[in-house]
């Protein structure tokens, strides 16, 4: 049974409930809603509420771990003998999982029939030539272990979801005779519901947690799988990045230090860009500009916060990077080889960041009180030497918190570096050459057919990690700084 | 008395004699302070142009080199459709018909093409039908053969079709590509422009508006004439369905609980903490997140609008949890107050009163949270949504969410990867719609907010 049908047949069971549930009431009641403690509504939503979380759970407890029982109970199946050299046991069980598929298939088809396929007696020979007749991929890898092991996959899984669907409807049921039992005049329905909702509340603030735990769980348990494998001094310590791609690892050097070399050195120009620009915008926007021109030219820069860094990084690659080359290239300076390259992607990253650098400045230099602008001005300054010498130190500390923010954003920023700094990593002073960055290398090293086991798939994830914990790392000291800051004069 | 006696300020003779012309003229330390202050507002003004240069720059450079993209070439040709090659039997088949494949239709399109030039007269080099193929796309023949499946009775007259330029032939047209930069193209000569500048006057090949760039599929590395953003943005579509449908319930259920039912407790600072900190999580991390537990863990389908969408929904709850209880925070307790001291419980104040008249902050932040996610690239990249060539339409709702797709920013990244730079124009149109629909979005969040929000 398809599980869109199931979950029509759940909220079916619920809705007759909340009928059944108010009209059992109402009739309690003697048909008068004012002898009922809650109102009607509650009393329906009472056995609605008892149909529905019970069963939802349970469908979302078993689809998680269904399929983790059944790859535990079948790969114990696999002997040593299955998993050649050079695979694992998650290939082999790739393997399993596609054959299973693939049976499925030819059932459906009609170029086996039910038993044929999960006939413990089958002929291999034969099975195997009936599922490439049916149009399944069947590789060389498939031993008759692994044919087994497909078949006793498909028997379980088969049998699991025969009883998954039957022990929801089953649970909807109770929760249905459950709820409707329990309804009666003098039953609390209101504070029950509300102590439901209530829950589902505090469960919807906690996808929160949830998704930093899986952040995290992700990063870690990769990472010590990658650290396994490869040395992790290498990794923190090495100067060359070099992924062989033909190899199993072996060969790989995958040296730390060139991509945040890399990473570091873009952030660095795009925040040269962003910092003064934006800055200087703040200060011009909050104390000198007239409302007109605030009310035109702050949208207007703002613009540039809600364009999609994908325009950003086409703008670096098609635009940015040819007209440097045209000045800084073979037919200028000299200084340039090709379009892509640290000052291309600093440069456009840090157009990027200026609306960043300025939106938050303003706020920060707006919540100066106006009382110390007075003061300074009272005393004969002029508006300049108060911003600079009044206005920005009491700032500071905003300030840098939000030029931190901008150098967080700028290190994980990813489209502009992928498009426009190049994919060699390399150690060099020279602006104008093409290196990489942590982010680029996280997507190039993770798209494609990776499987998830080779040191040059996994050292994306000790790229994301470290990625995680320095970006990490300055959210929280810049959210201090600026909170500490705000508390000053609130 | 001590007034006679008091001591004249000492440097008071000196500062008399340096006003001894006016008080109003300024001196030297005065000028400095003034010219500081004029270079500093320099500065600012300068700031705030330069943004706004760079601003008006990237738009005038999308504009300029997408608007070309949806334009297309195509040649006008009537194509005599050859019964002795299309339907050898004579039986009009629909079995035989298709046994021809699009091989069999390409001579026919190169034979009416040079008829059309000679007939027309026009001074050729070519001595060959076979030569015409350069100026078609690779595309033709299949049109040729889909039309042909689907009028059989066509078989042995003469029709008229609208047939693709190559890419070439459309670059010529739109001044993307020269006589010189074809001087060592193997797939086309400068004599092939000479002919096309003649069936321009003639009128046979036109540039007209491309609809199939907006609603055609994506097509193959060689094919970029062909290509078109329609699929990805149903891939899109469906993307921005699974983050509304999770993002906007579970977004405003954790911001009431934290917002108006909360304990300060351990356990609400711990998710405090965590949604100030996710807001800020680059969104590559938010890729691996959905690599390692969409993909790897449950083995959701790779490519999926699903996957996709899950993973831009846990990316945008914070903005959406952040911009919902600033508007829940704006409506005054007075209103809760109220509807307690009637004789609602808390949950029903909230959720009869509050929630209401918070509804347009909630759906203003909802939209700029899903404008966001729309064009958010970086995470789609690592669920394999880029590389798959998304050239089908899904069939059905379930397919749309599980069969492998591409989404808008995708497949701009895809097409701005390959090789023919007449893909770089596609992928400026495609960013041109992809602003387009962040622009409106933005528009009616504007709007809703003008509108609806109230200010006590």
């Amino acid at each position: 049974m398809p599980l869109s049908l199931l979950l029509a047949i759940i909220l079916v069971i619920a809705v007759v409930g909340y009928v059944l549930g108010r009209q059992r009431a109402l009739a309690s009641a003697g048909g008068d809603s004012r002898g009922l403690h809650s109102l009607p509504v509650y009393y329906g939503s009472n056995v609605l509420l008892s149909v529905i979380v019970p069963a939802f759970g349970f469908l979302i407890l078993a689809l998680i771990l269904i399929p983790v029982y059944i790859d535990s109970h079948v790969s114990s199946m696999i002997t040593e003998a299955d998993v050649r050299e050079g695979s694992s046991l998650g290939l082999v069980m790739a393997e399993v999982r596609r054959v299973a598929e693939g049976l499925d298939n030819a059932v459906q088809i009609g170029a086996m029939t039910e038993e044929m396929a999960s006939g413990a007696r089958a002929d291999f020979t034969d099975m195997t030539a009936r599922l490439k007749d049916a149009g399944q991929v069947i590789t060389g890898d498939v031993t008759v272990n692994i044919l087994q092991a497909a078949q006793e996959y498909r028997a379980s899984s088969k049998m699991l979801h025969t009883a998954m669907v039957v022990l929801a409807i089953v649970i909807a049921l109770a929760g249905l005779a459950f709820g409707y039992t329990r309804t009666d005049k003098d039953f609390r329905a209101r504070n029950v519901v509300e102590k439901v909702i209530l829950a589902l509340l505090i469960a919807a603030a906690s996808v929160a947690i949830l998704t930093t735990v899986g952040i995290i769980l992700s990063l870690i348990f990769n990472t010590v799988e990658f650290f396994r494998i490869y040395p992790a001094t290498e990794f923190f310590f090495g100067l060359t990045w070099s992924p062989s791609f033909s190899g199993r690892g072996g060969l790989s050097e995958l040296g730390f230090v060139p991509l945040l070399w890399g990473t570091l050195y873009i952030s660095f120009i795009a925040l040269a860009v962003a910092v003064p620009i934006g800055l200087f915008a703040a200060v011009y926007l909050s104390e000198y500009a007239t409302p007109r021109v605030r009310a035109i030219a702050k949208p207007a820069l703002e613009v540039l916060a809600g364009i999609p860094t994908i325009v950003y990084g086409l703008f670096a690659l098609l635009t940015v990077g040819p007209l440097l080359v045209s000045v800084f290239g073979r037919d200028g300076l000299g200084w340039m080889g090709g379009a892509s390259s640290v000052m291309t992607a600093g440069l456009v990253m840090g157009i990027m960041l200026i609306p960043f650098v300025s939106s938050l400045s303003d706020d920060i230099i707006n919540s100066v009180p106006q009382a110390m602008r007075d003061g300074s001005l009272g005393l004969g300054a002029t508006k300049s030497e108060t911003v600079k010498q009044v206005i920005l130190p009491a700032a500071l500390p905003g300030i840098v918190g939000a030029v931190l923010l901008a150098a967080s954003r700028a290190i994980g920023e990813t489209m502009i570096v992928v498009m426009g700094a190049g994919a060699a990593a390399r150690l060099s002073m020279n602006p104008f050459e093409a290196m990489t960055t942590v982010t680029a290398k996280i997507v190039s090293q993770l798209t494609g057919d990776s499987d998830f086991s080779s040191p040059e798939a996994l050292v994306a994830f000790a790229l994301g990690m470290s990625l995680f914990v320095i970006t990490l790392g300055m959210n929280i000291l810049a959210l201090h700084i600026v909170q500490k800051y705000r508390e000053q004069y609130d | 008395m001590t007034d006679a006696s008091a001591p004249t300020p000492i440097g008071s003779g000196a500062r008399q004699g340096k006003h001894a012309t006016s008080l109003y003229a300024e001196d030297a330390r005065t000028k400095k302070r003034n010219a500081a202050e004029k270079r500093f507002q320099a500065y600012g003004i300068a700031a705030i142009s330069i943004g706004i240069f760079f601003l008006v720059v990237l738009l005038v450079s999308i504009v300029r080199s997408g608007i070309p993209a949806f334009t297309q070439t195509f040649i006008e040709v009537p194509v005599y459709l050859d019964a002795a090659k299309l339907d050898k039997n004579g039986n009009r088949d629909p079995d035989d018909l298709r046994k021809v494949s699009t091989f069999g239709y390409a001579p026919l399109i190169d034979n009416a093409i040079f008829a059309a030039v000679q007939d027309a007269g026009l001074t050729t080099e070519f001595e060959k039908a076979k030569d015409m193929r350069a100026m078609i796309s690779a595309s033709a023949p299949a049109q040729l053969r889909d039309y042909v499946l689907a009028n059989p009775s066509e078989i042995g007259k003469t029709v008229e079709f609208k047939i693709l330029a190559s890419s070439r032939v459309d670059g010529y047209m739109k001044g993307r590509v020269t006589r010189e930069s074809v001087a060592r193209d193997k797939n086309i000569d400068a004599a092939h422009f000479d002919l096309i500048d003649q069936l321009v006057e003639t009128g046979d090949v036109e540039r007209t508006f491309n609809w199939d760039f907006i609603t055609g599929a994506d097509a193959s590395e060689s094919r970029p004439e062909q290509a078109g953003i329609g699929v990805s943005m149903i891939g899109s579509f469906f993307m921005m369905l699974v983050v509304l449908c999770l993002s906007l319930p579970i977004g405003v259920a954790a911001s009431i609980y934290l917002e108006e039912f909360a304990p300060k407790n351990r356990f609400t600072d711990l998710i405090e903490v965590n949604i100030s900190n996710l807001a800020a999580v680059p969104s590559i991390v938010f890729g691996i997140l959905g690599l390692a537990v969409f993909i790897q863990f449950a083995h959701l389908p790779q490519s999926a609008p699903l996957v996709g969408g899950l993973v831009l929904t846990l990316m945008t709850l914070p903005t959406i949890i952040i911009s919902t209880r600033a508007s829940l925070k704006a409506v005054p307790p007075s209103i809760r107050d109220a509807a307690l001291g009637v004789g609602a419980s808390k949950m029903q104040a909230v959720f009869h009163h509050v929630l209401p008249l918070a509804a347009p902050g909630i759906l203003t932040g909802t939209i700029i949270g899903l404008a966001q996610a729309l064009g958010e690239t970086a995470p789609l990249l690592l669920i394999g949504m880029v590389g798959y060539i998304a050239t089908n339409v899904p069939d059905g709702i379930a397919a749309g969410f599980l069969s492998p797709n591409s989404s808008m920013p995708a497949q701009i990244y895809e097409w701005s990867k390959r090789a023919d730079p007449a893909y770089y124009e596609r992928a400026w149109g495609g960013i041109i719609i992809l602003l387009l629909f962040l622009m409106t979005m933005n528009i009616i969040a504007i709007i809703l907010r003008r509108r609806f929000e109230r200010r006590w």
